[in-house]
């Protein structure tokens, strides 16, 4: 039997359980969404990535109810959602601090929003009890919050947010107060509570790491609008814009004019410089201004001249030595710098390339993308 | 080491023993004593030429005379009972008053608070006393309020507030008001906002919300409040002296007339101890639940 893979939104006869249409937010003269449409899939955990300041906090406060959109509807399962206050939606949240009630215990905090449904006390406590469990908090339900670790907090907002059984989870930074450590483990832990508890999750984050790692679908944002939607893989491997592949991950971009032949693209970058030759499904008019992106580890860093599409010659400037990786800056004959990273399979004492070294940087025709824009 | 922490705690503890615990004791032993006509008119006097016979035959005298006394006249517990009741009333309406105040403080513009705090403080700028004499003129039958009040029409004939329990009440109730702000603002300012709108998403309605998170969380401004008004309010003579009538009657006010007209120290003396354990009592008790509850969190 074939295992099925997730992606509701390549099939056309699947409902999105949250869309965004033509939604507009404007705080005075500000404009913090732009006419932002989105398609968000039941069981997704779908992030919205960018920098601070790019409207993704006010995509969430939107979806629970704090803040009202200027022009354009917002549906949950078809139904705008509009006119429903906070209180009333069946969306929870996961705050960026937290917000645990401080006068209260883990287990009153979890109980919350049971109560407010009121619900019978049996039905509390056994529901209370299965977050608990499914947190790993069993042992602190008596104490405060202020009497619980940072990452113990983190688990306790989950297990609040998650008690009532929402159709949508929002999580704003949710690991945003954690150390790194904490955090990878916590990721793994989210995405194993999503898949366990079945949860649209929506997680806000500036994180493009965290993003990657927990999401099935990653929104890129700049400046109120959402740049690219996909899945992490395409997000990293072909990003449409340069903005999305500078944002995420380490890339090398070189501008230059494109020349097409086929799927070919000749691209002239610099003067008595040999062309990049790069693949394409797009087209671009003749000595049309395009960029060329690449990441690090898909350039090959050699002593002696390799034979490839591409081969560039240049000088080590840098070697940024991170343990697993090491990333070479590498100074190409017209000041341009490239960035090659290689795996450090060998110790230390075994590399062969160092500083001022004359190297030969390759890689394949299909290494890279190209970019309009 | 020792010493010096030592040090820093024995500043205030002799402050206090010195302005507070031996004056206590003072006071204590000439509610104990008997009066005379003497200067100070009272006795015993502690003679110690007359070495240990002395101190014994001083000790000997003294005696609950005065305590038995308050018991037999029924104007010290109506006057004790009227002062509580003034008090507390006084203080639930400051509450009432002083809370929405303090709520509108702490959520008004950053850039607004402080002058709103200045605001409060400022009457405190001018004296007291002129502060309720001022009110004395505002209240009067041809105050600025019957004024303004039949000049608007609502009413044809004066209000006789001044002289009456109503003006004790707004002088008591105006001039305490910024104790109630104060500690219940800086209790409210320390809130997080997002905990209302994590109440809010967890089902609250906006009401629920407060009931349920700030008003908790501000439980320790509104004890602290309420403290800072019911003690100095229940042992208020100015106030009840200057806005009061002659059916007004709170314990400072009898014990101003033990004292000063009456000349009768020992029975003021007594009165004094009275009112100082009405009032210490429940907040001994008060501390000790909050001490227990806090240990039982652990």
């Amino acid at each position: 039997m074939s295992q099925k893979v997730f992606a509701p939104w390549e099939d056309a006869t699947e409902k999105p359980l949250i869309q965004f249409k033509g939604v507009t937010k404007k705080f005075g003269d500000f404009v913090a969404i732009d006419n932002l449409s989105l398609d968000i899939y039941q069981k997704e955990f779908f992030a919205l990535l960018g920098p601070s300041g790019c409207g993704k906090t006010t995509m969430m406060r939107m979806l629970a109810g704090f803040e009202a959109p200027t022009h354009g509807t917002i549906l949950l399962a078809g139904q705008d959602i509009a006119p429903v206050p906070p209180n009333k939606r069946a969306v929870n949240m996961m705050f960026q601090s937290y917000a645990l009630f401080p006068h209260l215990s883990v287990w009153d905090n979890i109980a919350f929003g049971l109560r407010r449904e009121g619900q019978d006390k049996d039905a509390i406590a056994a529901r209370v009890e299965e977050m608990l469990r499914l947190t790993r908090l069993s042992k602190f339900a008596k104490r405060k919050p202020h009497q619980i670790s940072g990452g113990q907090r983190q688990r306790v907002a989950l297990a609040r947010s998650l008690a009532k059984a929402p159709k949508l989870l929002l999580l704003d930074e949710p690991l945003g107060a954690l150390d790194a450590k904490l955090r990878q483990d916590t990721q793994f832990e989210l995405m194993d509570i999503q898949e366990k508890t079945g949860t649209t999750f929506v997680i806000v984050t500036h994180d493009q790491e965290e993003a990657m790692t927990v999401a099935s679908r990653v929104a890129v944002m700049d400046e109120g609008r959402v740049i690219q939607v996909a899945t992490p893989s395409v997000i990293y491997e072909a990003p449409e814009t340069v903005y999305v592949a500078d944002f995420i991950g380490d890339v090398n971009i070189i501008q230059g004019r494109a020349s097409q032949d086929a799927d070919k693209v000749r691209i002239d970058w610099a003067e008595g410089q040999p062309p990049i030759i790069g693949t394409t499904q797009k087209t671009f008019s003749p000595s049309q201004t395009c960029h060329f992106a690449i990441r690090p580890e898909k350039v090959a860093i050699s002593t002696e001249q390799p034979e490839a599409p591409n081969v560039l010659q240049g000088r080590v400037i840098d070697i940024a030595y991170l343990g697993n990786l090491s990333t070479y800056h590498v100074e190409l004959p017209d000041g341009t710098m490239m960035k090659a990273q290689t795996a450090n399979t060998r110790r230390l004492s075994r590399r062969d390339i160092t500083w001022e070294d004359n190297v030969w940087l390759s890689f394949t025709d299909t290494a890279g993308v190209l970019l309009e824009r | 080491m020792n010493l010096r922490r030592f040090a820093l705690i024995a500043v205030p503890y002799i402050w206090l023993l010195a302005l507070f615990l031996v004056p206590f004791l003072i006071v204590l032993k000439i509610s104990l004593s008997d009066i005379a006509l003497a200067r100070p008119p009272y006795m015993p006097q502690l003679d110690l030429s007359a070495g240990w016979e002395g101190i014994t035959s001083f000790f000997a005298a003294l005696d609950f005379e005065n305590f038995v006394f308050l018991t037999t006249d029924d104007l010290y517990w109506r006057a004790y009972l009227s002062s509580l009741q003034i008090a507390a009333l006084s203080t639930f309406i400051t509450l009432c008053i002083g809370y929405p105040i303090a709520y509108g403080m702490a959520r008004a513009p950053l850039e607004w608070r402080a002058t709103l705090l200045m605001l409060v403080i400022l009457p405190f700028w001018t004296s007291f006393l002129i502060r309720v004499y001022a009110w004395m003129g505002i209240l009067s039958n041809e105050g600025l309020l019957n004024q303004f009040l039949m000049w608007t029409g609502l009413i044809s004939a004066p209000l006789t507030i001044l002289n009456t329990n109503t003006a004790v009440y707004i002088g008591i109730v105006y001039t305490y008001l910024p104790f109630m702000i104060l500690p219940i603002y800086a209790a409210l300012e320390k809130m997080d906002e997002s905990l209302l709108e994590a109440a809010e998403d967890l089902g609250c309605s906006r009401i629920q919300a407060f009931w349920l998170v700030t008003i908790p969380l501000s439980r320790n401004g509104i004890i602290a409040g309420c403290f800072l008004v019911f003690i100095p309010a229940i042992g208020e003579f100015v106030i009840p002296s200057l806005l009061g009538g002659s059916g007004t009657l709170m314990i400072g006010k009898v014990l101003w007339e033990e004292f000063f007209s009456n000349r009768d120290w020992p029975v003021a003396s007594a009165v004094a101890i009275i009112l100082l354990l009405i009032l210490i009592i429940p907040i001994i008790l008060f501390q000790r639940n909050e001490q227990k509850a806090r240990e039982a969190e652990g």
